[in-house]
């Protein structure tokens, strides 16, 4: 029974969570925790874990836990063991496969009709002359706003899949115990696919330092996970091309791995707050049994919810762009956040660092300012800027570390997203 | 049924919190809805991604807004005897 699995005052998954042979759900049955144990004793897992008592507890729970998962996903099927759950969800995938076909194809088909579709309803329906200003801004507005949000649900779709696997615990899995330079690596690579909110920052801070992931590779995973994600590279993607967003991804995950890697080589840990290290590694909640249809909705609440708190912010940064597209001169931002105003891209920093947004909410401001003819490495030193670092995060994560690592953190991220931004002045 | 809804005070953690006492109201079962905020609670509990639902000190859903249904269904679960 899962509550008195709890109860029972084994952290029961510490040792489950650290042990390498039980990544994948099925095989979470074979217990190995003497073989974990000599690599690197977590305390918590040495306590109560190294008693085989544990493992058998593990392995029992675990079967509970699968049985009471299938009973709470499908009460409309109560009576029907675990075993017939695979058998499901096979069948499931196989009967899904299809209308997402079909749906990838819809998409295409109405993607690569965008354009012409823009083209006559501004020169047809809506009888402007082309080769005017304005019908040049309605041409662009109706073409983009469409495409950047179809582009945007899909990329959403495909990443809420993945994150149906990719969850935080299982992260904390795969970082617990890392050396601290292959582990700020894959901190950063996992901070793009993990699903993270930033007032989910404190929770998952602790989760992670007290469960043995290095507070370096923490760290880099803090700053890579809000500021590389998919909506930000979706939408430089569709806005600016591929270039942007391959060098947004790139330098925004050196940013990540290098400040993770000054915290972790300071030897910072004493000036976390010390109550954190004085928190037991909690028991991990039972993972969930997902089918391949709860994977799909899961994508698809995702698109849901993504798409339906950006459009207002995609919508409100294309008609900037139209409207510069149109009327304004290119070059009048040019004088003061051009490439020759030296002194731009440490004030775009200064100013982004306190600011807080999303990586949509920022857009219509990329937009308004690249469309004036500031430089793209000061305006994604800005977008990283406000993205990575804002006041409200700082504030909720000063209940786990002191003003001096704060400080810290603040100094190392704002200085590399400077190092970014005088790299993409030099490079475009 | 204890029902506890954890959450620094984002967004998502009132509208979770919103959603949980709509459901609690549809079911008509008794329970009783607390809200924790304290993040060391949080922690204690396992929680890595905020908003997360706990019913009966058992994690449902961590990190999201579990759909009308899926909570009916959790608590309608709860409701039948455990093994």
């Amino acid at each position: 029974m899962p509550a008195a699995w709890l109860k029972s005052g084994y952290p029961v998954s510490v040792a489950a969570r650290r042990n390498p042979g039980a990544r994948g759900g099925r095989r979470r049955r074979r217990c190995a925790c003497p073989r974990r144990l000599r690599r690197e004793p977590p305390v918590s897992a040495v306590r109560s874990a190294g008693s085989p008592q544990a493992c058998l507890v593990l392995s029992i729970s675990w079967d509970h836990e699968m049985t009471a998962q299938a009973q709470v996903g499908r009460a409309d099927e109560a009576g029907r063991g675990s075993s017939d759950t695979s058998l499901r969800a096979r069948a499931v995938a196989g009967g899904r496969v299809v209308p997402l076909a079909l749906a990838l194809v819809a998409w295409w088909f109405l993607y690569t009709r965008l354009a012409p579709a823009a083209a006559w309803l501004t020169f047809v329906l809506l009888g402007l002359p082309a080769g005017t200003p304005a019908g040049a801004a309605v041409e662009f507005f109706l073409y983009e706003v469409p495409k950047v949000l179809m582009l945007l649900a899909l990329v959403v779709l495909g990443v809420g899949i993945v994150r149906s696997f990719v969850t935080p615990a299982w992260t904390r899995r795969v970082l617990a115990g890392r050396r601290e330079r292959a582990g700020a690596v894959l901190a950063a690579l996992l901070g793009v696919a993990t699903p993270f909110c930033s007032c989910s920052a404190v929770p998952l801070f602790i989760g992670f330092v007290t469960a043995g992931v290095p507070l370096g590779v923490t760290f880099s995973f803090l700053v890579a996970a809000p500021m590389v994600n998919e909506v930000a590279l979706a939408l430089l993607f569709a806005l600016f091309g591929w270039r942007v967003a391959a060098l947004y991804l790139a330098t925004g995950l050196t940013v990540a791995v290098v400040a993770g890697l000054v915290i972790g080589h300071l030897r910072l840990e004493r000036w976390v707050e010390p109550w954190v290290y004085g928190l037991q590694g909690a028991a991990e909640p039972a993972p969930e049994r997902l089918t391949w249809d709860d994977r799909l909705r899961r994508g698809r609440e995702a698109v849901a919810d993504v798409v339906g708190r950006v459009w207002p912010y995609v919508v409100a940064g294309i008609a900037v762009g139209a409207g510069i597209h149109g009327y304004v001169p290119r070059d009048f931002m040019a004088s003061f956040m051009g490439r020759d105003a030296w002194w731009s891209v440490p004030l775009a920093v200064l100013i982004g660092i306190p600011l807080y947004a999303n990586a949509a909410g920022i857009i219509p401001v990329v937009m308004a300012l690249l469309g004036k003819g500031a430089a793209l490495g000061t305006v994604l030193a800005f977008m990283m800027a406000v993205i990575a670092l804002s006041l409200p995060e700082i504030v909720i994560l000063r209940k786990v570390l002191t003003k001096r690592l704060i400080a810290v953190f603040v100094a190392v991220v704002g200085l590399g997203i400077l190092a970014v931004g005088y790299l993409f002045n030099l490079l475009l | 049924v204890q029902i506890e809804v954890l959450g620094t005070g984002c967004r998502k953690c009132q509208l979770l919190y919103g959603e949980a006492e709509k459901a609690i109201a549809r079911s008509g079962r008794a329970a009783t809805l607390t809200k924790v905020q304290d993040v060391g609670q949080i922690a204690a509990r396992g929680v890595l991604a905020t908003p997360a639902l706990v019913v009966d000190g058992r994690v449902v859903a961590a990190g999201r807004i579990p759909s009308a249904e899926e909570m009916a269904a959790l608590l309608q679960a709860d409701a039948e005897p455990g093994p």
